[in-house]
């Protein structure tokens, strides 16, 4: 078990393209054929590995043969597999997406190469097992989207690229404090190991509660929670479609995992205060989300803000961390990955057949684009949550666990979003497909074939995961237990001691 | 640098070009940090030291060749492409623990073993030397790299 090469593909294999890519050089078409086809292999490795856990459960690996509490270990569990693979299918589609979008030159100036690095830092961060290596893997792909955020030097990604820098590199640092507090309580860096040392622990938990602090000050900064979301409305809107949508479905959602893991091992002690602040943050962040998604006609910020109020329901549904609450928060984080990504890329669509960002200055886009009109639609449905579609699910067992501790201003506040959600998605489909444009719009002559496939794949894989919610109802149990029962994740340990 | 320079009023910047000291003993010096470069690199296993260290090193006993010299000169010194340096760094990153797998051991578990070489005596070969070169590689190149560029001797 310990050999199985399995819980390291998806890290060895998208490092790998990258390397490859590098020695090819600047040709952009044997770039996008590399880039093409790992990420077909890595759907059908993550997806094997789904599979695999689900036989067999959690995989572990003992990276150097050394054993769990002392050397890094890659504990590849159900949210992790569940995690790489939404990672694999998001990046697939936009690379695929980015052949047609993202320009001769920042293909020529190593745009693939930098997604793969990002794609490695990503699912290293989710399948590590030490919360150092976590740390490692989180500026591997913060070093790759400082990249992506400034290629093609624009004026704006500059300005922007720096905000993002500095907000990162501070956050970055509070985390490896935050990691030094934490080795020095528990004198370990291994997340299983912590857990069962400070399960029972019984020194002074002030110290335990600034270490949760200063941990919900970093996590929070990368995911977009409500005092610190200020950076992300400008630095996401300012790179290039297929950029954004990387950033917006995968970069956000690490600093989410990070919070539910840390949150579900390690700061269980003072649980009614940690969880509390949690939640506070979560439903304002619910809050600045709706008022933003409300404010703006731009399509970009539209979706970036909804964003934000996806970040808040997933976090309230961890805060609570009961069964209900985590099943719930993985279904919509899985849910949240996929369609952000369908949206972006759609919106991406409009954008670059009209040349304006905002939604106000379209109309009556139906007639030439009846597909495109009514995908949107469904992703809009798929949105805000309307049954048959994936985020219904996630919702419903957030607010049914947010009624069961008695949070129920939480609940009325993830449902009144709902609604918001859905108003301001809907303003983008009436004012872009229905009526008449206010001055008459000069439809540009792109190829979009890779585009259109890209967007509506997506939205067609959004679609079967809602369809197919039932039967991966046992996956995502096993997924939450990590969550509710973070013994099941560290019990790999038991083996070894 | 020099366009800084132009931007800030000197129409022609001064470069003295016979500052034969420094380009005298920084051939010297170069060698010595080189070879200390390489003293670090393969003290690193048991001891301080390592490919980061050593890459560092050798990058900076080129820079100091640069100051001494223009660009135009080390290149004919060290004909060697800095992108290339980092790609065979990072393919040797990680080829080297991968290719561990085929010993049917974990990812990154290094092998070894003692030959006997006629002069030298009992050696080691440790395949973690291989990873530590890609190391050294990608150090040393991303740090000429970076230097070259802003250096804005390339254009």
């Amino acid at each position: 078990m310990t050999t199985n090469i399995l819980p390291m593909l998806p890290i060895i294999l998208p490092f790998l393209a990258g390397v490859i890519m590098l020695f090819i050089g600047k040709r952009p078409m044997p770039h996008r054929m590399v880039s093409a086809v790992t990420g077909l292999l890595m759907v059908g490795a993550a997806a094997f590995s789904v599979y695999y856990v689900y036989v067999n459960g959690t995989m572990v690996t003992f990276i150097s043969n050394w054993s769990a509490p002392f050397g890094i270990s890659v504990v590849y569990d159900m949210v992790a597999a569940l995690l790489v693979l939404t990672t694999s299918i998001v990046m697939f589609f936009i690379v695929i997406y980015s052949f047609q979008s993202i320009g001769y030159e920042r293909e020529k100036y190593y745009y693939y190469p930098m997604v793969m690095f990002m794609i490695t830092g990503i699912n290293g961060a989710f399948t590590t097992g030490d919360i150092f290596n976590m740390f490692v893997f989180f500026e591997v792909f913060l070093l790759a989207s400082y990249v992506l955020i400034t290629l093609g030097s624009r004026k704006i990604q500059l300005q922007e690229g720096f905000k993002y820098l500095v907000v990162n590199v501070v956050s970055s640092n509070f985390f490896l404090i935050g990691l030094a507090y934490l080795y020095s309580v528990t004198g370990s860096l291994n997340m299983a190991d912590i857990h069962i040392k400070l399960s029972n622990y019984d020194g002074n938990l002030a110290i335990m509660t600034i270490i949760a602090v200063v941990f919900i000050f970093v996590f929070a900064t990368k995911a977009g929670l409500f005092p610190l979301y200020f950076w992300m409305p400008g630095s996401y809107a300012a790179p290039p479609m297929p950029i954004i949508a990387l950033f917006g479905a995968l970069l956000t959602k690490v600093g989410v995992y990070a919070i539910a893991r840390t949150f579900s091992l390690f700061f269980t002690n003072d649980a009614g205060y940690t969880h509390q602040v949690l939640l506070l943050l979560a439903l304002l962040t619910i809050v600045a989300g709706c008022i933003g998604a409300l404010a703006y006609t731009d399509m970009k910020k539209i979706i970036i803000y909804n964003i934000m109020i996806a970040i808040g329901v997933i976090i309230v549904g961890f805060s609570m961390m009961d069964y209900a609450g985590t099943i719930g928060a993985m279904y919509y984080l899985i849910h949240d990955m996929i369609i952000k990504t369908a949206l972006f890329l759609l919106i991406g669509f409009i954008i670059y057949r009209t040349g304006k960002n905002d939604a106000a200055d379209l109309g009556g886009l139906i007639k030439q684009h009846p597909v495109v009109g009514w995908t949107f639609f469904v992703a809009a449905m798929s949105l805000a949550g309307v049954p048959p579609f994936p985020g219904f699910f996630g919702k419903l067992f957030i607010v049914e666990s947010a009624f069961d501790n008695g949070h129920s201003i939480a609940a009325i506040i993830v449902l009144l979003s709902s609604l918001i959600v859905l108003y301001s998605i809907m303003k983008i489909f009436i004012k872009v497909f229905w009526g008449e444009p206010a001055q008459p719009i000069e439809l540009k002559n792109i190829k979009s074939d890779k585009l259109l496939f890209a967007a509506v794949g997506m939205v067609i894989v959004s679609t079967v995961f809602g369809l197919s919610a039932d039967f991966l109802f046992p996956v995502f149990e096993m997924a939450a237990e990590s969550f509710y029962d973070p013994s099941s994740y560290s019990n790999y340990l038991m083996g070894v001691e | 640098m020099k366009s800084t320079l132009k931007r800030a009023g000197y129409s022609k910047v001064q470069r003295q070009m016979n500052d034969v000291f420094i380009q005298f003993t920084s051939k010297v010096i170069f060698l010595i940090i080189l070879l200390f470069s390489i003293n670090l690199f393969m003290a690193g296993h048991y001891t301080p030291g390592g490919g980061f260290v050593g890459g560092l090193l050798a990058a900076s006993a080129i820079i100091l060749l640069l100051m001494a010299y223009d660009y135009e000169t080390v290149k004919k010194m060290i004909p060697v492409n800095f992108h290339l340096m980092i790609s065979s760094g990072l393919a040797l990153a990680i080829v080297v623990p991968t290719v561990l797998f085929f010993f049917g051991v974990p990812f990154f578990t290094h092998q070894h073993t003692y030959v006997n070489v006629p002069v030298f005596g009992e050696i080691a070969l440790h395949t973690a030397v291989v990873f530590d070169i890609g190391v050294f590689l990608t150090v040393a190149g991303t740090s000429l790299l970076i230097v070259t560029l802003v250096g804005g001797t390339e254009d």
